[in-house]
Parts: structure tokens; sequence; C-alpha cells
């Protein structure tokens, strides 16, 4: 669910946007929670870790033809990295640019450890851990709004979530290297639907073991008016 | 395979730190969760299968939660209120042709009974047999005012969604039929147990509740199908505060049990209508079958 933010116990959209501009929405996405919106073509959305190294599960489709969406794939092999951070172009299956980092405080955000799911968590954690919330229902369920089902989901992004992959091959999630009030800044190349989770893994150092809110603003920048 | 963790890794800093750290918690126990194998399960969830029954579905549901399974023909479900305050919205589709699904108006109108219990066929849209029920101690079921809704959770507690301390039924079956593939437009009217409700002359309906701990409801599958269930507040519970137990769900292999039903040995003479749908899903899975 999506709440409207009491701006008087906290700073100004406006201000907190990393991109200044009129602001188009002021969200916040509650600990373990969906989310999920349409930006429009040339608008920012600013994601802010409120409390600090909060996973951010995140897909995205074009949203006037939501076959075209998000490819980890695509976007690690045309920038021949696996970090995600400013100046990273977020494009479709197609190569087609979706949204573009245009400002990262944190400096490394992932794109290969995919979302947890119910199901992968008996894998990881054991079996007590299938009843536990995670990011594919969230998904799911928000997903489900916009006429989106299970084929719809794929490799995603994590805002905030460290994975790195060692010399040897190993890889794993580990502690985040974000920290409270930290952002990033995503420019939307097309009207892009935005579909998130707020991480509530438990088991894990992806949310520090406490799921927690973060914030999203949309700034429609002069420039784009 | 066996493999050593580096003891040199503290805390969950680095890949070899976190990985121990995760494999740490394997094999733990929850007081509601699947256990995996069934035969894990603790013994009051085994407890009165038949001698030669070997689990196929062991689970504690939490209140609040859903889970899903897809289940061979024949096979036995037992559920148990073992606290005396579940509510388990129910939504079956046929396995491999879910456009087939429990209708629960079929299954009030065929049989000529309005209130499930003991010998009650569970119908599907086609006509057939998706499950009977062969056992019944709680006769508090309900197959009329289906699920609760995020909107009405919201407004009588608060909250609604799947990740809230309330959630909704609905909310929970649509994530239940979209991890089978299914959607929203798949969630058809629910079917719930251990809440009942009554029809007076006029047409009004009563909340009856609980029939207490321990009420057992058991159902026999005609057809492979696949069970979607949610255990969350009945849409007519009078609390206003969310409140709930968790259900006990176990399942065995019972073929045996589908030539009982038909000669009237396990539920009791089988009334016209029902044996018409057992007929019905004989010959489907006759002409299925045909090689």
């Amino acid at each position: 669910m999506n709440t409207a933010l009491d701006t008087k116990t906290i700073p100004d959209a406006g201000v907190t946007a990393l991109v200044a501009g009129e602001v188009v929405l002021d969200e916040l996405v509650e600990a373990r929670g969906p989310w999920s919106a349409v930006v429009a073509a040339g608008d920012v959305l600013t994601i802010v870790d409120l409390d600090g190294n909060q996973a951010v599960d995140c897909l995205l489709y074009a949203a006037g033809d939501t076959t075209v969406r998000y490819s980890a794939a695509a976007t690690i092999a045309a920038q021949r990295s696996i970090v995600l951070t400013t100046g990273s172009v977020l494009r479709a299956d197609t190569g087609t640019p979706l949204m573009t980092v245009v400002a990262d405080e944190v400096g490394v955000h992932d794109t290969i450890g995919g979302a947890c799911s119910q199901e992968s968590n008996t894998l990881r954690y054991g079996q007590h851990t299938r009843e536990q919330h995670a990011c594919v229902e969230n998904f799911l369920i928000e997903g489900s709004r916009w006429g989106l089902g299970k084929r719809d989901l794929v490799s995603n992004i994590n805002w905030f979530m460290n994975v790195p992959v060692d010399p040897d091959g190993a890889l794993g999630i580990v502690d985040g290297l974000s920290a409270p009030g930290k952002r990033v800044a995503l420019r939307a190349e097309v009207d892009t639907l935005v579909l998130v989770s707020n991480c509530p893994q438990i088991n894990n150092p992806c949310n520090g073991f406490n799921p927690t809110p973060v914030r999203m603003i949309v700034t429609r920048p002069e420039a784009a008016l | 395979m066996t493999q050593t963790i580096e003891t040199a890794a503290t805390g969950t800093a680095t890949t070899a730190g976190a990985r121990a750290h995760a494999r740490e918690q394997h094999g733990k126990t929850a007081e509601t969760m699947r256990f995996v194998p069934a035969t894990s399960a603790p013994a009051r969830l085994l407890a009165g299968l038949p001698d030669a029954a070997s689990p196929t579905w062991a689970e504690s549901l939490a209140f609040g939660r859903y889970t899903t399974l897809a289940l061979g023909r024949g096979t036995r479900l037992r559920l148990t209120d073992t606290a005396g305050d579940a509510c388990v919205h129910t939504l079956i589709y046929r396995s491999g042709a879910t456009q087939e699904r429990l209708n629960v108006a079929d299954t009030v109108k065929v049989p000529w009974q309005a209130y499930p219990a003991a010998g009650h066929p569970l119908l599907s849209d086609a006509g057939r047999l998706m499950a009977t029920i062969v056992a019944d101690t709680s006769a508090r079921h309900d197959a009329l005012t289906g699920a609760t809704t995020l909107a009405g959770n919201t407004a009588k507690y608060g909250a609604g969604t799947v990740h809230s301390g309330s959630p909704a039924a609905r909310e929970l079956l649509t994530l239940g039929a979209l991890k089978n593939g299914l959607g929203p437009r798949d969630v058809a009217p629910s079917l719930s147990f251990f809440k009942g409700i009554t029809v007076d002359p006029a047409g009004s309906i009563a909340f009856s509740g609980s029939a207490g701990p321990g009420a057992v409801v058991e159902l026999l599958l005609h057809m492979d199908a696949v069970l979607v269930l949610a255990n969350t507040a009945h849409p007519l519970d009078p609390r206003t505060d969310f409140a709930g137990t968790p259900v006990d769900i176990v399942a065995w292999h019972a073929p045996q049990d589908l030539a009982a039903l038909e000669a009237g040995s396990l539920a009791g003479p089988l009334a016209p209508e029902h044996i018409q749908a057992l007929r019905n899903t004989d010959h489907d899975l006759a002409a299925r079958n045909a090689r």
C-alpha cells in the first residue's frame, strides 16, 4: 500500500529529490510492502533508503507494452558490468533503454541476485522460511493490478543491495553499502511502469535483518515540461 | 556433497560469512510451516492416519497466510481446526486444465443443500466431481459469503494487504492463483471451512462461527487438482480485531477410498446428482486416459 507522506516530519520532497523539478509523486512504501507507478518519459524517480540498507527489488516495463521489460542480461552486457550506478542504462530485452541511473549516492546496486521467494527461501534457509512473506509475493500481487502475472517476472534490480562476485566466482548477498537517507535517481526514457517490492527478507543482510520503509519521489525537471 | 565452511569468515560482510550464516539456519522449525518431507511433521499432524498411509502433505498454516499444492486423484485431505478459530477459504482448480474449477453455486444447487457437510460433493463448473467431503465434525462451513476483500479488511481492521497484519482472503487467494500461472480473474467464489453461516426463511444470513477446537473436515479428491487455501478471517466475523488460529493440514494417498465412496461405504449412499457428477468425472478420465 502506498501511503501519503507526513511532510511535517520529513524533509520536503523537492529538496530530497536528487534531480530538481516539479514534484509529481511523493509516497512512502511500507516496510515489507509492494509499490508501483508509471513514471512518465523525462521524469525522474528518486528512491530514498530512509533507514539504510533496505533492498528495493525493482522491475521495469514499458508502460505502453509490458512485453517490453527490464533485462538484467541486456543491461549487464551493454555496460559490461554487473554494477548499477550513475550512468547505467536500464535496458529491455530488445536493448531499448527504459530508464537511466542519473544520480547515485551508494555506488553499487545489484542486478544478478534476483528476488527472494518463499520457495527459494526453503533452499537457502530451510523449510521453516517458506511461509515468510517474500518479494515474489509482492511482485505478483502488485503486478496483478496492472494485468501482469507470473510469466512477467524476470531477473530484477535490487537497489541498495550488495552482491559481490569474488575472484573464485563465489557470490552472495553481503552487508550493504548504503546508509540512512542515501538515494538513487532514475530518469525514465519511455513511460515506464516501475514495480517494486520493498524486500521483506529477514534471513540475510540485504535489509540489515530489519525491513524498513523507503520513499519514492518523482520530479519533472524543467527541461521535460 | 560435503562442503567446508571457512571458519575465518565471521558475520555477513563477506560471501563466505554470508553463506555460513545462511546455512546455519537450515533444519530449524517453526510453529507453523510446511514440513518437507511430510513424514517429518510433528505427531500432532500425522496422528490418526490409516496404518499403511504415507503422508504427501503436512503443514500447519498460520492464520493470515495461504498455501497451494497440486494433489493427485485419490488423495485424502484432512483439515483440522486444532485451536478452534481457523477459517480456510478454499479454491480448487483442475490440474492441467485450470479453466475448470470449483463452482460454489453448483456445489449448493445441484445437491439441493446450502450447508456443506459430510457427504457433500464439491462440483466443478463442468458438471464433474472434484472432491467429496467424506468426514466432517464441524458442520460450520460457508459456500455463500465468499472471501474478505482488501477494501473490507482495510475498513474493518485498518489493513488488508498480504504484507499487513490482517490480510484479506481475496488477496491471499489471488496470490495462490498467481503462483499457479493464473490471475485475479481466476479467483472464483470460494468455499470456507470452519466458520459457518445460516440463512433464515427470509433470506437473511447469520454468522454461526466456529464449532470449537479440534473440528475436522476431510476431502477425497476425484481428479488431479490444485488447491489454494487461505486461512484468514471470515467476512461476517463480528469481532473488530483480526483474530484466528492456524489450521493443520495433512494429506495421503487413498485410492481405495474412491471405490468405497462410490459403493456408499465411505460417506453413505450417494445422492443421484453426486453419482452423476462422479460418472462425468470417470467418463472424462477414461476418455483422457484411453490408449
